[in-house]
C-alpha cells in the first residue's frame, strides 16, 4: 500500500456517476432505499401492535419478549436463513431491517401512548371523545415525541446495517467496503464511511426537523 | 335535576365507595359533594356521565337513567373540570376550548369564535387564545377548563376539586368568578371538594359523605354549620363553625355611627375634648387611611401630621357579620370600618354593635338547631337519615 494515498479524487470523480450499476450515486440510492423502506415498513407494522399492546396489556410482555430475542438475532445468519426463500435481492436486507424496526418501535408507541398524562386521557373521555377518535386527536399526537425518538434511532441504525448485506451483494454503500477489501484499495471504503455517516447525520437532523414541527407543543423546547 | 336513586358502586376488588347513596341535585343551583379522602366523591360525581357505572341503583339525568343513554353523546352535553384542568398539551388554548363544540360538529369558524367569546367570559385575555397550555400559569389553565367545559352550553356541570391545586388567592378569585357565571348562566353544578370552608361558600345545597360512601347530610350552608346532623359532620366542619357561621348572617342591618370619622384636612382642634379615644381618618377622596389616638394628638395642624394606626373594612350591603368582626379585629379601636362599594367610608361599627349583633347570631344559631343544647354534641343515630331525606 506505499505510495498509495487514502484518497484518491479522481477515482471518486471517475466512478460517481457513471450510469452503471455500482456507480457511486447508483449505490447511494441503493442504501437510501434498503435503509429507510424497513422503516417505513417497521412503523406500519409496529403502529397495530403497538396500539393492540396497550389496548391488552396482556399481550405486551410476550410480545416485548418476542421483539428483543428478534432484535438480538445477529443479521448475517438471519441474512443466510433468509436467502433461500428471497434470493440475492435486496428483500433479504430488507426484510430482516424491518424486524428490527419493529422491535424497537412497538415498545415506542407502546410508551408513547402511556407517556399521555392519566387527566388528560380522563377529560377526553369526559368530553366525549369516541375511543378512536380519543385515540387519533389526542393520544397519538401526545405520543408523537417517544414514537419519533424511537424512529430515529432505527433509521440511524438501518443506514448502518444495510452495509452488513454487502456480504451478499446487496449492501449499498456497504459493497464499497467488500470493493475496497479486495482490491486492497482504500478510497471506496472511505467513500463508504463518509457517506454512510452524512447520510445518518442528514437523516437523524431531518426526523429531529419534523419533531419540532410537529410537536411546537412541548415544554422541553422553552420558547415560551 | 339529576337524581341519585339508592345508588352503590362496588369495585371489582371489593371497596364499597359509594353506599346506596339517595339525593337530588337541583336544576340551576351549586350542590356540593364534601368530605374526606376516599369518601367516594369522584366515584359519585363520575356515575353521573358515565365515566363509571353504578353497582346498584339508578342515576337519572332529568328523570331518564343515564345508562340507557350513549356515553359519548351523554358527556357531550355535561361539562367537566378537574383538578389538573386536563387541558390537552398538544393543542392551543383557543382549540383546547373548542373542543366539545367540534365535537358536536359545529363549522369550525363557529367553534373558534364561541372558544373566544369564553375565554373572556372567564375572565381571561384572548390574547392567551394561540398559546399553547404549558405557557400558562396554573390558574389560567383552571379557567381554560372551566371555559372548555362551557364551551357548548351544557345544562349540566362537574367539577371535581377544581381549584385545589391553586394557591389560596388565586383559588378565591376562582371561586368568586364561578360564583359571578353561575348567577349569569343558572347551570346545574356539582362541585366536589374537600375543603368544607370551600364547600359552604359555594353551595347552594352541600352534601357532607363520610368514608365508606355514606350521606352524612345534606342541607344548605347556613343549616349545616347550625345544625350538623351527628358527631362526624360536626368534626369535619372543624372547631370554628360558629364563626364560620357568620358569613351567612348579612352585615346590612349593623347600626352606623358617623361622629366617629374626621377628614384628613381637619384641624385637630375638632377633635380635641371628644370622649372617643379612636378616630377613624378618611383621605380627600373618601377612602379610609386609618385610626388616630385622640390621646397623642399634636397641639396644632391637620390630621396629616397624626401617626395613623392600622384599619380593617368590610363593604356594606354585602359583606357579612363575618368581615365586619374581622375589620374591626384588624384595628386597635376594635371597630370596624364599613365602606361602600366603591371603597368610600360610610360610618363606623362600634365594638357595642357587633357586640349586640353577635348575641342575635347566637340565638338565631341556636333557634335553627332547634334546642339549646351549649356545650354538648348534638345527638348520634338518626339525624342523617333525616337530613338525607330532606326532612
Ligand atoms: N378503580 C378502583 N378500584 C378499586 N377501588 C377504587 C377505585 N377507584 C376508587 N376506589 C376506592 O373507592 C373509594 C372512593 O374513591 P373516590 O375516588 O371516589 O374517593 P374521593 O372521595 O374522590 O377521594 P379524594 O378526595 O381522595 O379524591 C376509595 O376507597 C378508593 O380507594
Ligand atoms: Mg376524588
Amino acid at each position: 500500500m506505499d505510495g498509495e494515498p487514502l484518497v484518491r479524487w479522481d477515482w471518486i470523480w471517475r466512478n460517481w456517476s457513471t450510469g452503471r450499476a455500482g456507480s457511486i450515486d447508483s449505490l447511494l440510492q441503493q442504501h437510501v432505499v434498503m435503509a429507510l423502506l424497513p422503516v417505513v415498513l417497521g412503523l406500519v407494522v409496529a403502529l397495530p401492535i403497538g396500539l393492540a399492546c396497550v389496548r391488552w396489556r396482556w399481550l405486551y410482555q410476550p410480545t416485548a419478549g418476542l421483539m428483543n430475542v428478534v432484535y438480538a438475532l445477529p443479521s448475517l445468519p438471519v441474512f443466510m436463513l433468509l436467502l433461500p426463500a428471497t434470493g440475492l435481492g435486496p428483500a433479504t436486507v430488507i426484510i430482516p431491517l424491518s424486524f428490527y424496526g419493529v422491535a424497537v418501535l412497538i415498545p415506542a408507541v407502546v410508551d408513547g401512548i402511556a407517556s399521555v398524562p392519566d387527566h388528560v386521557r380522563q377529560s377526553a373521555v369526559a368530553m366525549g371523545f369516541t375511543p378512536l377518535r380519543r385515540l387519533l386527536r389526542v393520544e397519538l399526537p401526545i405520543a408523537v415525541p417517544v414514537v419519533l425518538a424511537g424512529l430515529r434511532v432505527v433509521a440511524v441504525s438501518s443506514i448502518s446495517l444495510v452495509s452488513v448485506g454487502a456480504l451478499i451483494g446487496q449492501g449499498g454503500l456497504g459493497n464499497l467496503f467488500t470493493d475496497a477489501f479486495k482490491r486492497d484499495f482504500p478510497t471506496p471504503a472511505v467513500v463508504g464511511i463518509v457517506l454512510i455517516v452524512a447520510l445518518a447525520l442528514l437523516v437523524d437532523g431531518l426526523l429531529l426537523a419534523a419533531q419540532r414541527l410537529l410537536t411546537p407543543w412541548q415544554r422541553a423546547r422553552g420558547s415560551a | 335535576m339529576i337524581t341519585f336513586d339508592r345508588v352503590t358502586k362496588r369495585y371489582p376488588d371489593g371497596t364499597v365507595a359509594v353506599d346506596d347513596l339517595s339525593l337530588e341535585v337541583p336544576t340551576g343551583g351549586i350542590t356540593v359533594f364534601v368530605g374526606p379522602s376516599g369518601c367516594g366523591k369522584t366515584t359519585s360525581l363520575r356515575m353521573i356521565n358515565r365515566m363509571i357505572d353504578p353497582s346498584e341503583g339508578r342515576v337519572l339525568l332529568d328523570g331518564v337513567d343515564v345508562t340507557t343513554v350513549d356515553p359519548p353523546t351523554l358527556r357531550r352535553g355535561i361539562g367537566y373540570v378537574i383538578q389538573q384542568a386536563g387541558l390537552f398539551p398538544h393543542r392551543k388554548i383557543v382549540d383546547n376550548v373548542a373542543t366539545v363544540p367540534q365535537l358536536l360538529g359545529w363549522d369550525r369558524r363557529k367553534a373558534r369564535d364561541r372558544a373566544m367569546e369564553l375565554l373572556e367570559r372567564v375572565g381571561l385575555d384572548t390574547g392567551l387564545a394561540n398559546r399553547y397550555p404549558f405557557q400558562l400559569s396554573g390558574g389560567q389553565q383552571q379557567r381554560v377548563g372551566v371555559a372548555r367545559a362551557l364551551a357548548a352550553d351544557p345544562p349540566v356541570l362537574l367539577m371535581d376539586e377544581p381549584f385545589s391545586a391553586v394557591d389560596p388567592i388565586v383559588r378565591a378569585s376562582l371561586q368568586d368568578e364561578l360564583l359571578r357565571l353561575q348567577a349569569e348562566l343558572h347551570k346545574t353544578i356539582v362541585f366536589v371538594t374537600h375543603d368544607i370552608d370551600e364547600a359552604v361558600k359555594l353551595g347552594d345545597r352541600v352534601a357532607v359523605l363520610q368514608v365508606g360512601g355514606h350521606l352524612a347530610q345534606l342541607d344548605d350552608p347556613a343549616t349545616l354549620l347550625a345544625r350538623p346532623a351527628d358527631g362526624f359532620v360536626q368534626e369535619f366542619l372543624g372547631r370554628d363553625r360558629g364563626i364560620r357561621r357568620l358569613s351567612f348572617v348579612p352585615g346590612e342591618g349593623l347600626r352606623l355611627r358617623d361622629d366617629l370619622t374626621v377628614p384628613v384636612s381637619a384641624d385637630v382642634a375638632s377633635a380635641r375634648g371628644t370622649a372617643e379615644p379612636w378616630l377613624a381618618v378618611v383621605g380627600p377622596d373618601g377612602g379610609p387611611l386609618g385610626w388616630a389616638a385622640t390621646s397623642g394628638l399634636p397641639k396644632s395642624g391637620t390630621f396629616e401630621a397624626v401617626p395613623l394606626a392600622p384599619y380593617g373594612t368590610f363593604v356594606r350591603g354585602r359583606d357579612s357579620l363575618r368581615a365586619a368582626l374581622d375589620a374591626a379585629l384588624l384595628s386597635p379601636s376594635g371597630n370596624a370600618i364599613a365602606v361602600d362599594d366603591s371603597g368610600r367610608a360610610e360610618g363606623v361599627v362600634t365594638r357595642e354593635v357587633l357586640d349586640e349583633a353577635l348575641v342575635l347570631a347566637a340565638r338565631e344559631a341556636s333557634r335553627v338547631a332547634g334546642e339549646t343544647r351549649a356545650g354538648e354534641g348534638p345527638g348520634e343515630a338518626g339525624g342523617a337519615r333525616e337530613a338525607a331525606d330532606g326532612r
